[in-house]
């Protein structure tokens, strides 16, 4: 019965093993591990920031395989899985190792969680495989934790404080209280744009940490309100930014203090309404009412989900085309080599314009500094945004200089 | 004096304040999860739920059927209420024999999914619900401005606590009520129809959740996950004030508002775990919670 016992467990152990060399002997004009091409979206599926991306992204991911195979013809086969990280480093760090062990999971994107994003870097630079994070801001993820194997794609938190926050500080906001989430995308979103505030001239008069889904927040309003800042920055997101804005239109805070939602999206705004939102500057690395480009992309979007598409959604996109196009070029899906034509080939498309990936990882593009529009100017549904300016990427993220990645050579 | 240990005193009474309007949510979903286990030894993990539910349908009524806010107030609970009949008569009734376990595990199931459908139906962003036009604006208190919608939060919130008190501890039909809970079978031995009263009860502690979500539409976004953001922290309301004391959940409730608001100002970083540190002290001291009677 042991020596029955044992024979299984030794099998068991061989198993992968025997996948491995199998994977590596297999003749093919393309090197693929497991001769397919897999990609995870690591994504909210029903939290705080599902709407982000969520179940967008994966349509979003999918759709941009389809278009992938449809125009290039690929000789080798693309799958895609997803799971839900639900915002807990653990959670999403095991599943990823489930992935890149078991699965053969090549490349994992969406990554709606700065906290989820660390971990989930860790481990990917560890298995030597490939993470795009679209979703998180947290500037750690190309600052100090950069790794040779990530990507960061869409914004970050310094592009967020230097687009939007230099705007406010330049239009009269000069004396800034915070409402900060509290955990590594709040922290560094108050810190990168509390670095903004004081390089213009202005001063922070302080900050409140507040947790992640509170459910009320007037007594953080009132202490706002008590520092009798001009300017009340809200370094959080989601369902956490709306409450606070809804809010502080109630208790009246609005009238001499001016709200600043550092980072976003449409769907809040939508969710809010230009009633109560008109005004606001944001930015945003993508709007789906740019140009036709943008328009054609949403539009298909729309059609499968009923909403238009986020910086997010739209950022998976372009982000699983432009891995594929590497994987395409590169001949393998063996990470250094897809990193390497990754970040020596230039972007652009309906997403990113001007679009480069430095050293640290960071895709560089241009970036939009948007007005909400008041109720009477919007003629549409989703009309809400008017483009205030263009800034260009070496503009918007942090200067490589500046870097502490030690990645970029100096 | 303007100050107290370093805290501005109006900034206090500001805090204070906003401690009673949350204060008075917790009362009242708590009182609907005591009135619920007193009577039937359910533990209603659905109850967040169904204050999600009462919410939407609060914003649905508007939005689709043009049906105002007052309207709702009333409608909506009894919707909500309809809706826990359903549940006690097809699924709840066949585990009272049961553990608790049973319960709450259904009820968390139930929970679960009428969740999922919401999100699935309209994603976690929300929907907008105006305050009703009457209650826009505010009073200015001299220590902050109060919106008079807040204020109404407060008196709605005692009025139907007290009410609801009142009615189990000082009529007859409460009287049946505790007896039924009491002894089920020797009062139904007096000809009172014992399941009537248990399945009305719980559709009423049912329609107080969606009372709750009415209340809360104006204040906070209308999402799928408001009720599970909450649930937890009224539960702990339960568990102190003594699971089943109608009397301790209502006190309990406005009491622990106003220690989170307290906190909120002193120490935010320890808003949300406030309640759980005095529930582990209370359970420490007092195992039956502080207004409940030890079995």
């Amino acid at each position: 019965m042991r020596s029955k016992l044992l024979k299984v467990a030794l099998a068991a152990l061989l198993i992968p093993a025997t996948n491995l060399v199998s994977a590596e002997t297999k003749p093919a004009a393309m090197k693929l591990s497991n001769n397919v091409v897999k990609i995870g979206v690591l994504t909210d599926m029903s939290g705080v920031y599902s709407d982000l991306g969520g179940q967008g992204a994966v349509t979003a991911v999918q759709m941009a395989i389809d278009d992938f195979k449809a125009e290039y013809k690929p000789k080798f086969n693309i799958e895609m899985v997803y799971a839900d990280h639900q915002n807990k480093a653990d959670v999403g760090s095991n599943k990823v190792r489930e992935w890149y062990d078991t699965e053969g999971v090549d490349m994992v994107t969406d990554l709606l969680n700065s906290g989820v994003s660390l971990a989930v870097g860790k481990v990917t630079q560890e298995k030597k495989r490939i993470a795009i994070f679209v979703g998180s801001g947290s500037t750690r993820l190309t600052d100090q934790d950069c790794t040779p194997n990530t990507i960061h794609y869409a914004y970050d938190t310094y592009a967020l404080a230097n687009v939007a926050g230099k705007a406010i500080v330049k239009n009269g906001g000069d004396s800034w209280f915070f409402l900060t989430a509290d955990y590594a995308f709040g922290h560094s979103l108050e810190k990168d744009t509390a670095d903004v505030v004081k390089a213009n001239g202005g001063k922070v008069l302080g900050s409140v940490r507040h947790p992640l889904n509170a459910s009320d927040f007037s007594s953080y309003l009132l202490q706002a309100q008590a520092s009798k800042s001009k300017i009340i920055g809200l370094a959080n997101a989601g369902g956490d930014t709306i409450n606070a804005i809804k809010a502080a239109s109630e208790f009246g805070i609005t009238k001499n203090q001016q709200l600043a939602g550092l980072l976003m999206f449409i769907t809040d705004i939508h969710a809010l309404g230009l009633q109560t939102t008109q005004g606001m500057l944001l930015t945003s690395g993508f709007y789906w009412d740019k140009d036709d480009e943008t328009r054609k992309f949403s539009k298909r979007f729309f059609d499968k989900t009923k909403r238009n598409p986020t910086m997010v959604q739209a950022g998976d996109y372009s982000a699983v085309t432009t891995y594929l196009k590497a994987v395409m070029a590169a001949g393998t899906d063996e990470a250094a080599a897809v990193m390497a034509k990754m970040k020596s080939t230039p972007i652009n498309d309906f997403f990113a314009r001007n679009g480069k990936i430095r050293e640290n990882g960071r895709m560089i593009h241009d970036m939009y500094l948007m007005q909400v529009k008041k109720p009477s100017e919007s003629k549409y549904p989703w009309d809400y945004y008017e483009i205030k300016s263009v800034v260009s990427g070496e503009d918007a993220f942090q200067p490589l200089s500046a870097s502490q990645c030690p990645l970029v050579k100096k | 004096m303007t100050s107290f240990f370093d805290i501005p005193i109006q900034a206090l009474m500001g805090q204070l304040m906003l401690g009673l309007v949350n204060g008075s949510f917790y009362a009242i979903l708590s009182l609907g999860l005591a009135v619920i286990f007193g009577m039937l030894n359910i533990i209603n993990f659905a109850h967040g739920a169904l204050y999600m539910m009462g919410a939407f349908l609060a914003w649905m009524a508007l939005d689709y059927l043009g049906i105002g806010y007052w309207p709702a107030l009333i409608l909506v609970p009894l919707a909500i209420g309809v809706f826990g009949v359903l549940i006690e008569r097809t699924m709840l009734r066949w585990l009272y024999k049961l553990d608790h376990l049973y319960g709450l595990l259904l009820t968390f199931g139930l929970a679960l999914v009428i969740e999922g459908l919401f999100i699935n139906a309209y994603g976690v962003s929300g929907q907008p619900y105006q305050i009703p036009a009457e209650l826009a604006g505010g009073f200015n208190l001299g220590f902050m401005f109060l919106p008079y919608y807040r204020g109404w939060v407060i008196f709605a919130s005692l009025l139907v606590c007290f009410a609801t008190w009142y009615g189990i501890e000082k009529t007859r039909l409460g009287a049946y009520l505790r007896a039924a809970t009491e002894n089920p079978k020797l009062t139904q031995a007096f000809g009172i129809n014992v399941p009537i009263m248990v399945m009305l009860t719980y559709g009423f502690g049912a329609a107080l959740a969606g009372f709750a979500g009415v209340l809360a539409a104006p204040v906070i976004q209308v999402s799928p996950l408001m009720g599970s953001h909450l649930i937890i922290t009224v539960f702990a309301v339960v568990v102190i004030g003594g699971m089943g004391s109608i009397m301790g959940s209502i006190v309990t409730g406005l009491g622990l508002g106003v220690v989170e608001g307290i906190t909120n100002l002193v120490y935010p970083a320890a808003s949300n775990t406030v309640v759980f540190v005095i529930m582990a002290i209370v359970l420490m001291m007092r195992p039956a919670g502080l207004f409940g009677k030890e079995q």
